[in-house]
């Protein structure tokens, strides 16, 4: 066992864990520091790979001998056979990419199920601070300026409901979380309101 | 002078010369029935010989990639920036070697060694050599040297495509393997530098069929030229502008074909400097080396097959402004090694620097390269 599994996971990723089996192969897209891989890996036996684009971050995931490999999700995944992995990952980063809609699609090409979390932009804290304020919502899980935000393509838990629908995706397990990463009475009557984040497990 | 006692440095360092008196077999179907490589290390072998770090040298590179042969020393090895205590390739944990290569011309057997048979030096008699061959003459060093497994085969351009052919012949001698601005294989376009390199050589009056040796003379003029076109396609059009940019070294034009523009000054002083000691029997044999090169080849042409044979994990590296070897061709690698499920790790560092990127020490190439190295030796460490 290495350091990073006796580091408690961050609540989200803990959640995405329990979905992945024993011995799956894994890719994670915008895999950050490798925290979700190597734990998979420790503790799950997983096989994977970290796309990422952070120069701060591959050196993070290579100290934590996780594969990573730097490539920009935004220019696709041509360079991955269909059906490669069994599931690919995506957390907080589907609001930051160019074309949501492709990668979600590309994910679901070189992957058997997606797994994807974004902060949902219909809780009910988001459209009180527009609503009242006339602003641009700032809060913990979205801290940037509307100028500086990396986030260009907020959506809603109906959006992605939607989206889903339309384009014939199966949703095969939905978590909306509040702000203790827990799931309430709120969340399960009123997701769209009451979620603060989302985590879709969806498949063709 | 720089300073041989600085504490990154492995200081003075002294090579050896191992002789093989076992015929070695080579893809061209040519027997070397013995010869003699040289090789450098540094640090020290642990009680289980498990922390050998093999150092594959490029085009025009040798055993001497680390530290000083004498106090007097201008330079250091190649790679200096790379290997030493607490560098990359930390010597403090590691036993590095660091040969040449059959065919080089710094103390390995090659072109300008005595031919036993006739007691004259081999020249243009000397058997081509692949980077397969070379791998399997750097695997009787490490038998002689007690080294069983590498933790790491490392090498950069021509050196990175013997990491990659080690791990795909010796996938359990190979602990893990960094193939840096490299490829699986040549472009045309590249193999098309190489020819014009070698036509400067070939048909450099003083070359004498390859002969030169007897004729006391070397041709100077081609080698200069097949630096030349070498050097500029290893720098990029931006470390150019920067570093010389269109300046004139007296200020102005003389309407003539003398040196005027500072590129010029510096691409005559590396081909003069180069071909004063470079062989150039040599750089024939090493860029066809190169042009050869296609571990795919054996493998019905598919690059997943044949990296498919290796065991180890992994460390690509790619520099954004190498156009002799683009990113996109380490990409390749990467994808065949991802398509096999192979351990593999890539970056593309971004910098001005060219080809020649590999050899310096760029603060986010030496962190990524450093930290993959220390995540070997830790693992080496927890296992013993």
């Amino acid at each position: 066992m290495t350091e990073t599994t006796q580091q408690a996971l961050r609540p989200d990723l803990a959640l995405i864990r329990d979905w992945i089996p024993e011995g799956a192969s894994v890719l994670d897209l915008g895999c950050g520091d490798g925290q979700l891989l190597a734990n998979l890996r420790d503790t799950r036996n997983v096989r994977g790979y970290g796309l990422e684009i952070d120069q701060e971050n591959i050196a993070h995931c290579i100290e934590r001998g996780v594969n990573v490999i730097e490539q920009d999700i935004d220019e696709g995944l041509g360079n991955i056979a269909d059906g490669r992995f069994d599931y690919v990952l995506m957390t907080q980063a589907l609001q930051a990419v160019q074309r949501p809609d492709q990668v979600v699609a590309e994910m679901l090409r070189v992957g058997r199920e997606a797994i994807v979390t974004f902060p949902n932009f219909g809780h009910w804290r988001v459209r009180s601070y527009l609503f009242f304020k006339g602003r641009m919502p700032v809060s913990r899980r979205l801290p940037h300026q509307w100028y500086d935000t990396p986030n260009i393509h907020l959506c809603t838990v109906q959006d992605f409901d939607t989206h889903c629908r339309k384009r014939g995706y199966k949703v095969l397990d939905r978590l909306v979380l509040n702000n203790d990463h827990a799931s309430g009475l709120g969340t399960r009557l009123w997701p769209n309101v009451f979620g603060e984040i989302a985590i879709y497990r969806v498949s063709y | 002078m720089p300073d041989i006692h600085a504490p990154g440095s492995v200081g003075l360092v002294t090579p050896t010369v191992m002789h093989f008196d076992q015929p070695l077999e080579l893809e061209c179907h040519r027997v070397l029935p013995a010869y003699e490589l040289i090789y450098e290390t540094y640090g020290t072998l642990n009680a289980d010989a498990s922390n050998a770090v093999l150092i594959c040298h490029a085009l025009s590179g040798h055993h001497h990639a680390a530290g000083y042969h004498s106090e007097q020393d201008k330079r250091p090895g190649w790679w200096d920036s790379c290997i030493g205590p607490g560098k990359p390739i930390d010597t403090n944990r590691f036993f590095v070697v660091s040969l040449n290569n059959l065919g080089g011309c710094h103390g390995s057997t090659g072109p300008a060694s005595i031919n036993p048979d006739n007691g004259q030096p081999w020249g243009p008699d000397f058997p081509m050599v692949t980077v397969k061959d070379w791998v399997n003459s750097q695997a009787r060093l490490a038998d002689r040297l007690g080294i069983r497994t590498w933790a790491a085969v490392i090498g950069g351009s021509l050196g990175g495509m013997q990491a990659l052919q080690w791990a795909i012949d010796y996938p359990d001698r190979v602990g893990h393997a960094a193939v840096i601005a490299s490829a699986s294989k040549l472009s045309a376009q590249n193999i098309a530098f190489n020819e014009v390199a070698r036509q400067s050589i070939l048909t450099d009056p003083n070359f004498h069929g390859g002969r030169y040796y007897l004729h006391d003379t070397y041709p100077r003029q081609g080698l200069i030229l097949a630096r030349m076109v070498g050097h500029i396609t290893y720098l990029s059009d931006d470390a150019m502008r920067a570093k010389f940019g269109r300046d004139l070294r007296s200020g102005r034009f003389h309407f003539g074909f003398d040196v005027e523009f500072q590129v010029e000054s510096y691409l005559r002083h590396q081909g003069e400097t180069f071909s004063r000691h470079f062989d150039a029997n040599t750089y024939l044999l090493m860029t066809k080396a190169l042009d050869y090169f296609d571990p795919a080849r054996d493998f019905n042409d598919s690059l997943d097959q044949a990296v498919a044979q290796a065991r180890c994990p992994f460390l690509v590296v790619s520099f954004t402004s190498d156009w002799r070897f683009a990113p996109e061709r380490s990409e390749e690698i990467v994808r065949a090694l991802m398509a096999v499920g192979r351990d593999v790790s890539y970056a593309e560092v971004d910098t001005d620097k060219g080809h020649d990127a590999f050899l310096l020490d760029i603060p986010e190439y030496t962190r990524l390269f450093g930290a993959w190295m220390r995540r070997i030796a830790n693992d080496l460490e927890a296992r013993a």
